[in-house]
């Protein structure tokens, strides 16, 4: 009882293939930059798209199969969809909306109730607000009584206001969904907090599966290091020195790294591993480097912070206490256990 | 410089009512001449505009769903009649469907004679009406965000489906601009109907061709069938603007309607 999906299909500069398995319950999140063949995935999923070569499998049923010749129109595909901007019909209004997909069943009134629309029902689409719109397309995909949920960045049409509230509801929804999911972002945050695996595809191709933290742990290439928020700084392995990796870094500065390597290097680190202080305080931290804070940029209770080359994310209490300002030399430290290398 | 334009625009227009006083207009069109040719043009311009919403609304929306190269060919082909002088078209028509045509003798076999009849004037205003629904139709439905009707077929509508519930509701409005135009000009064809179909009063006399008989016979006839027909072209304009106003500021009313046609 899973979702199947073994494709290639030739895209403008790149093929795109993926062979991926969804179980019942289990959201996919497939992650990377705008073109990289995300929605491709989708299309391919709900029928919208016949890949050159392919198959898909939803419990059990053959969708597509391009060898036998089998490929199941979009309609009588059971696929809940969300498209990236909800694609809800203009003409319609909320009620309408929903009732398309749910062809005459008696489940409207009770979507309508769990989405909170029922007093917007006779609203047309362009009264709504972001999330009003996002909670009628949810119903209104799943009216059909799909057997598999399929997103297309669904909170990339919410303002940041909005956005944290409806994915922590989005994530309730998803848990108490029991369907194969599978959602597309270029957010590495929205997929680690929505998603129990995730993909990172670049130029068609999933780079590494695996659950948000294993991405973050161990990235398996600068790629996925940076787009889930490593900074990846370049340069060049020298030595080793008590079972240390000595990496000179590109603008003259030295770091050292529990990972092994020779020659060109990326040295990946996340911020949130980086701390900052007034001096070399001589703890445990192998890296330090002081130089002047070169911006200083607030997200709620976080500050992330530009130190020379690298980008610090402390807490706002702990910037206060150190009293940051652009200009003010300060030092940052982290620990060459927290440095990833990987060869260039 | 503008207001000499818009008055010598606009002179003409007015002169017409000028010329006799309204009441001798409004008994003129009281002639059997003019009488006739409203049956007349009534009659072959309604069952026209059945043919060309019939077949070209479909027409229009396959076209609008092609590509590239292919897409452009049926639009630059669909507009010829529309740049064709209505000379050219009268010949065309006449050895296309004329008796000694390419099709006369098809027609010939199933015992019909369609020259000078009010098939032929049907014909005429058919051919060179159609384009100006086709055009817009064609660009009403490309109009249409192209996730909308995915999402319909997601949701279970078949093809029929999502043209009569999402595609034809959404494009509703340039479609009417359309029909409005292409009635318009079919109310005013005059080449090819004379040349085709020919100058019958009561079954292939139009408005259009009553006015220039008229002109030698009873000049006031000429003038009231003038002026009823500026009333009607002046009313189908209200309608187009009225109609591509709504259609155009859609944008407004929906506002995740002009996202990108090609998905990434």
């Amino acid at each position: 009882m899973a979702l199947r999906i073994r494709f290639t299909h030739p895209l403008r500069s790149f093929d795109a293939s993926a062979e991926l398995t969804v179980e019942r319950g289990e959201t996919l999140a497939l992650v990377g930059p705008s073109g990289a063949g995300k929605t491709t995935v989708l299309r391919i999923v709900a029928g919208l798209l016949r890949p050159e070569s392919g198959s898909v499998t939803l419990e059990g049923t053959v969708l597509l199969d391009t060898a036998e010749g089998i490929d199941v129109v979009p309609e009588h595909r059971r696929v809940g969809y969300l498209f990236q901007e909800y694609a809800l019909f203009p003409h319609l209004d909320v009620a309408g909306n929903v009732r398309f997909g749910a062809r005459g069943n008696s489940r409207v009134e009770e979507l309508l109730e769990r989405f909170r629309i029922g007093h917007i029902s006779r609203a047309r689409v362009h009264e709504l607000s972001g999330g009003e719109r996002q909670r009628v397309a949810l119903a209104r995909a799943l009216a059909r009584d799909p057997a598999v949920l399929l997103l297309d960045e669904p909170l990339s049409a919410l303002d940041t206001h909005t956005r944290s509230a409806v994915r922590a509801e989005l994530r309730e929804l998803l848990e108490t969904l029991d369907l194969p999911t599978l959602l597309v972002t270029h957010d590495f945050e929205d997929a680690a907090t929505l998603a129990d695996t995730v993909g990172v595809i670049s130029q068609g191709q999933i780079l590494q599966l695996g659950s948000p933290s294993e991405l973050v742990s161990t990235p398996s290439d600068p790629f996925v290091a940076t787009f889930t928020g490593a900074m990846v700084l370049a340069g060049q392995a020298i030595g080793t020195q008590n079972g240390l990796t000595e990496v000179r870094l590109d603008g003259g500065l030295t770091a050292w790294s529990a990972d092994r390597a020779t020659g060109p290097v990326n040295l990946a680190i996340y911020p949130w591993d980086v701390s900052l202080g007034p001096s070399i305080d001589g703890d445990s931290r192998m890296n330090h480097l002081s130089a002047p804070v070169t911006s200083i940029a607030h997200m709620g209770n976080r500050v992330r912070v530009h130190v020379g080359p690298v980008v610090a994310e402390i807490t706002a209490v702990s910037a206060e206490r150190l009293d940051l300002r652009p200009g003010a030399v300060v030092t940052a430290s982290f620990k060459a256990t927290a440095t990833r290398l990987f060869p260039r | 410089m503008t207001g000499a334009a818009l008055l010598f625009l606009l002179l003409p227009v007015v002169a017409v009512f000028l010329r006799v006083p309204p009441s001798e207009l409004v008994s003129a069109l009281g002639s059997d001449a003019a009488q006739d040719a409203i049956r007349v043009t009534a009659e072959t311009n309604a069952i026209a505009m059945v043919l060309i919403l019939g077949f070209g609304t479909p027409a229009a929306y396959w076209i609008s769903t092609r590509h590239g190269g292919v897409r452009d060919i049926l639009v630059t082909l669909v507009e010829l009649p529309l740049v064709l002088p209505p000379a050219v078209a009268g010949v065309g028509l006449l050895v296309a469907f004329g008796r000694a045509g390419l099709l006369g003798g098809t027609f010939d076999v199933l015992g019909v004679d369609i020259a000078f009849t009010k098939v032929s004037v049907i014909l005429a205003v058919t051919f060179v009406a159609s384009p100006f629904y086709l055009r817009t139709a064609i660009a009403a439905f490309e109009a249409v965000d192209t996730t909308l009707p995915a999402a319909a077929r997601t949701l279970g509508a078949g093809r029929a489906r999502v043209f009569f519930r999402v595609m034809l509701p959404l494009a509703g409005a340039g479609l009417g601009a359309g029909a409005a135009l292409a009635f318009a000009r079919g109310l005013g064809e005059f080449g090819a109907t004379i040349m085709f179909a020919g100058s019958l009063q009561g079954v292939t006399q139009t408005l259009s061709l009553a006015i220039y008989e008229q002109f030698d016979l009873e000049f006031t006839v000429a003038l009231a069938i003038s002026a009823l027909l500026i009333f009607i072209s002046a009313f189908i304009l209200l309608i187009v603007k009225v109609l591509t106003r709504w259609h155009s500021g859609s944008g407004s009313l929906i506002p995740f309607a002009a996202s990108t046609r090609q998905p990434s």
